[in-house]
C-alpha cells in the first residue's frame, strides 16, 4: 500500500455548456490512483465514466479542479505538452480498437513512435518487441482488415504499451469481443498487471470489473463508491480463466 | 532536428501510402496540375527550341551585319511616291562610309520573267542578283559547285547559284552544277547549289536564284538606274556601329536632296536589332502564355485543396486517433501539408514527362526547330508545383491540425 501515486485528482469538475447554465458531467471528484493499481470504473451509461477517461487521458481539460500526474499539474498544460504526456504517459486502448486501417499491425505499433521522433530502425525494434509481448509477432504485416477481433485489440494493447505508458487506459476493450477473446485479453491485463502496469480499465460488464482489484463507481458526475475486491474473488475469477 | 527531420520521412511515407491507396482520385485530383504544367512545358520548350534556333541563324549571319532598305511612309505610298534605293546610293555608301566592309548590293529581279525554267519545268522563285560578298555576309556556302567570283560580276557571267529546295522542284538529274537554266529568256549555267538553311517562320529560306549583280543589272535594261536595290554591309566592329548608321544617314539624306525637317526615306536595320526585337517578341509571348497557364494552375490548385478538404473530413477519426497517441497540431499539420505538395510535385513530374512529350510531337508534327526544356523551367514547374500544394495544402491541413481530439474520436 506503500507504492507511489502516479495520479491524483482533487476536486474535479466538467461542465458542458448546454441548456441553461449548462451541466456537470463531473463534479468534484477526487481519485488516488497508485502505481500497479488494477482498477475499473464503472457505472452506468451517463454517469461520467467517458468523461472522466478523457480527461485521465489528457484529451480534455477539466472545467475547475487539480489532476497531477506524475507530479505535473496536467490541467494548466497547453496543447503541446498534452500530446507530449499522452504519447508518452499514457497508452490508450479503446473499445472499437482504433487501428490505423491501411498500415500494418507493425506500422501502428510504430506510429507513437513516430510522435517522438524515433528514427525508423529503433521504432521497428520497439515495435516488435510489443507485438512479440502481446504474441502477434506472426501477424505484424497483415492490416487491420485481415486479423480478427481479439488479434487487432493485441495490435492495439502492443500499440499502447510500445511506448512504455505510465498507465494504460482501455475503453470497454471487450465491449466489441466474443466472451472467449474477452477472457483471452483480460488475461493479458493481469499479465501485464502482474509485470508492475497500471491498468485503468472502464466498464459497465461486471465480469470485467470483479476481475480487478480496484473499483470505483460513478452516478450522475459522483464518486459514489472506491472499494478494493477481496484478493479471493480476484484469485478465483482469476483461476476461472486459468481453466478455461 | 533529426526529431523533426524522421517526421519529415515519416510523413512522406504514409502521403505516398495513402496517395497509392487511392490511385484513380489521386490522378484526378493532380489532373489540374498535370495539364497546367505539361502545358507550360510543351509551351516552353516550342518557344525555347524555335528561339534556340534562331539565335542560330542570326549567329550565321552575324550581329555585325547592317541592311538598307527603302521606305516609304504609308501617307506617301497613297500619293503613289515610292522611295527607292539605286545602284548611285550604293556606290556612294561603298566608298563614302568608312570602317566598313562587303558592301553588297541586292537587286530583285523582278517584271514579266519572274521565274526559272529548266526543260519543261518554269518554276516561279526568288531572283535577286547581287555580288560575291554576298557569301560573307549571309553565310551562304556551296554543297555543290563555287560561288561568284567579282570576274563573273564584272564581266556579267550569265551563271547563277540554286537553293536546294528549287532544284528539288525543278526535278533536275543528276548534278545541277554545269547544266543550264532559263532565267528571263536567256540560258544561265548553273555553277552552284546552296547548302540548305530549312525553313524559318514557315518560309522557305532555300527556295531562290542568285545570278551576278552586273547581269541582274543587264537583264533589267533601262529599268535597271530606277529599280529598288537593297544594300547590306558589315561593319569591321560593333562598336562602329552607331557611327557606321549615323554616316549612312548623313550620305543617303544628302543624296536623296531631303531637307532636314523630313523623314528618313530608307530603315537601316543591324541583326542584333532584329534580335533584340525577336527576343522581345519571344519575352511578351511567354508571359502571356505564362499568364494563361498560371490560371490553369490555380485552378489546379483549387482541385486539390478541394479533394484536401474531403480527404481530412474522410479521415477525422484516423486524426483523432494519431491526436490520442501523442500526434501535436503541428505533426498532423505537416502530414497533410506534405501530402498536398508530394500530390502536386507528383503531378508536376507527369505534366513534365507529357509536356516534353507533347512539345517534341508539336516540334515534329509542324516543322518547327526541335523541342528543348531548359533547365530552369524544369526547375520552376518542380517549384511551383511545390509552391501550389504549399498554398492549397494549408487550409486542408490547419483544418485537420485544429481537431479536437476527442470530437474526432468519436466521428463516425
Amino acid at each position: 500500500m506503500s507504492k507511489p501515486t502516479i495520479i491524483e485528482l482533487r476536486k474535479i469538475a466538467k461542465r458542458y455548456m448546454m441548456g441553461e447554465g449548462g451541466f456537470y458531467a463531473l463534479d468534484g471528484i477526487d481519485l488516488d490512483i497508485r502505481l500497479n493499481d488494477y482498477l475499473a470504473i464503472v457505472g452506468s451509461s451517463g454517469s461520467g465514466k467517458s468523461t472522466l477517461m478523457n480527461l485521465l487521458g489528457c484529451l480534455d481539460y477539466p472545467t475547475s479542479g487539480q489532476y497531477t500526474l506524475k507530479n505535473t499539474n496536467v490541467a494548466t498544460l497547453d496543447e503541446n505538452r498534452l500530446a507530449e504526456i499522452r504519447n508518452r504517459e499514457i497508452g490508450f486502448i479503446f473499445q472499437n480498437f482504433n487501428l490505423l486501417p491501411r498500415a500494418t499491425a507493425l506500422q501502428n505499433v510504430m506510429q507513437p513512435l513516430v510522435y517522438q521522433g524515433l528514427a525508423k530502425s529503433q521504432r521497428k525494434e520497439m515495435a516488435e518487441e510489443a507485438l512479440q509481448m502481446v504474441g502477434l509477432t506472426d501477424r505484424m504485416h497483415h492490416v487491420p482488415n485481415q486479423l480478427s477481433g481479439g488479434q487487432r485489440q493485441r495490435v492495439a494493447i502492443a500499440r499502447a504499451l510500445v511506448t512504455k505508458p505510465s498507465i494504460l487506459l482501455a475503453d470497454e476493450p471487450t465491449g466489441n469481443l466474443d466472451s472467449a477473446t474477452t477472457i483471452e485479453i483480460m488475461a493479458l491485463f493481469d499479465r501485464l498487471h502482474e509485470e508492475g502496469q497500471t491498468l485503468i480499465i472502464v466498464t459497465h460488464e461486471k465480469e470485467i470489473a470483479d476481475r480487478c482489484h480496484r473499483v470505483i463507481t460513478l452516478k450522475d458526475g459522483h464518486l459514489i463508491s472506491d472499494k478494493n475486491n477481496p484478493i479471493s474473488i480476484v484469485k478465483q475469477k482469476t483461476d476461472e480463466v486459468s481453466h478455461v | 532536428m533529426s526529431n523533426v527531420r524522421f517526421k519529415v520521412m515519416e510523413s512522406t511515407r504514409s502521403a505516398a501510402q495513402s496517395v497509392f491507396a487511392h490511385r484513380f482520385r489521386s490522378f484526378l485530383t493532380t489532373l489540374g496540375i498535370i495539364i497546367g504544367v505539361a502545358s507550360v512545358i510543351a509551351v516552353v520548350s516550342v518557344v525555347q527550341g524555335f528561339s534556340a534556333s534562331i539565335s542560330a541563324q542570326f549567329d550565321d549571319i552575324g550581329t555585325n551585319v547592317v541592311n538598307i532598305d527603302a521606305y516609304t511612309p504609308p501617307k506617301s505610298r497613297l500619293q503613289g511616291k515610292w522611295a527607292r534605293l539605286t545602284y548611285e546610293d550604293y556606290l556612294k555608301l561603298k566608298y563614302q562610309i568608312p570602317g566598313v566592309s562587303h558592301v553588297t548590293p541586292n537587286l530583285q529581279v523582278r517584271g514579266s520573267y519572274n521565274g526559272v525554267t529548266y526543260r519543261d519545268q518554269s518554276i516561279s522563285t526568288r531572283v535577286f542578283g547581287t555580288s560575291s560578298s554576298y557569301q560573307k555576309l549571309n553565310a551562304v556556302y556551296c554543297e555543290d559547285g563555287r560561288f561568284f567570283n567579282p570576274t563573273d560580276d564584272n564581266s556579267r557571267r550569265r551563271v547563277a547559284l540554286l537553293g536546294p529546295s528549287l532544284v528539288k522542284k525543278l526535278d533536275i538529274k543528276g548534278s545541277p552544277v554545269g547544266q543550264y537554266i532559263g532565267i528571263a529568256g536567256e540560258w544561265f549555267k548553273v555553277i552552284c547549289v546552296a547548302e540548305q538553311k530549312g525553313k524559318l517562320f514557315g518560309f522557305d529560306q532555300d527556295d531562290f536564284a542568285v545570278i551576278p549583280f552586273s547581269t541582274a543589272q543587264s537583264l533589267m535594261g533601262s529599268g535597271q538606274w530606277w529599280a529598288n536595290i537593297q544594300i547590306s554591309l558589315a561593319v569591321d566592329t560593333t562598336e562602329q556601329l552607331p557611327q557606321v548608321k549615323q554616316n549612312i544617314t548623313r550620305v543617303l539624306r544628302r543624296a536623296h536632296n531631303l531637307n532636314p525637317g523630313d523623314a528618313n526615306d530608307f530603315e537601316i536595320s543591324s541583326a542584333d536589332q532584329m534580335l533584340e526585337t525577336f527576343d522581345s517578341i519571344i519575352g511578351s509571348t511567354t508571359l502571356v502564355l505564362a499568364g494563361i497557364v498560371s490560371i490553369s494552375l490555380l485552378v489546379g490548385g483549387i482541385g486539390i485543396m478541394n479533394i484536401m478538404l474531403v480527404s481530412v473530413t474522410e479521415r477525422t477519426r484516423e486524426i483523432g486517433i494519431q491526436k490520442a497517441l501523442g500526434a501535436t497540431r503541428f505533426d498532423i499539420l505537416l502530414q497533410f501539408l506534405i501530402e498536398a505538395v508530394f500530390l502536386c510535385m507528383l503531378g508536376g513530374l507527369i505534366g513534365l514527362l507529357l509536356g516534353f512529350g507533347a512539345g517534341t510531337l508539336i516540334s515534329d508534327i509542324t516543322d518547327l526547330p526541335a523541342a528543348s526544356v531548359p533547365f530552369w523551367a524544369v526547375l520552376l514547374a518542380f517549384g511551383f508545383s511545390a509552391g501550389i500544394g504549399l498554398i492549397f495544402g494549408i487550409v486542408p491541413a490547419a483544418k485537420a491540425a485544429k481537431l479536437d481530439p476527442i470530437d474526432a474520436l468519436r466521428y463516425e
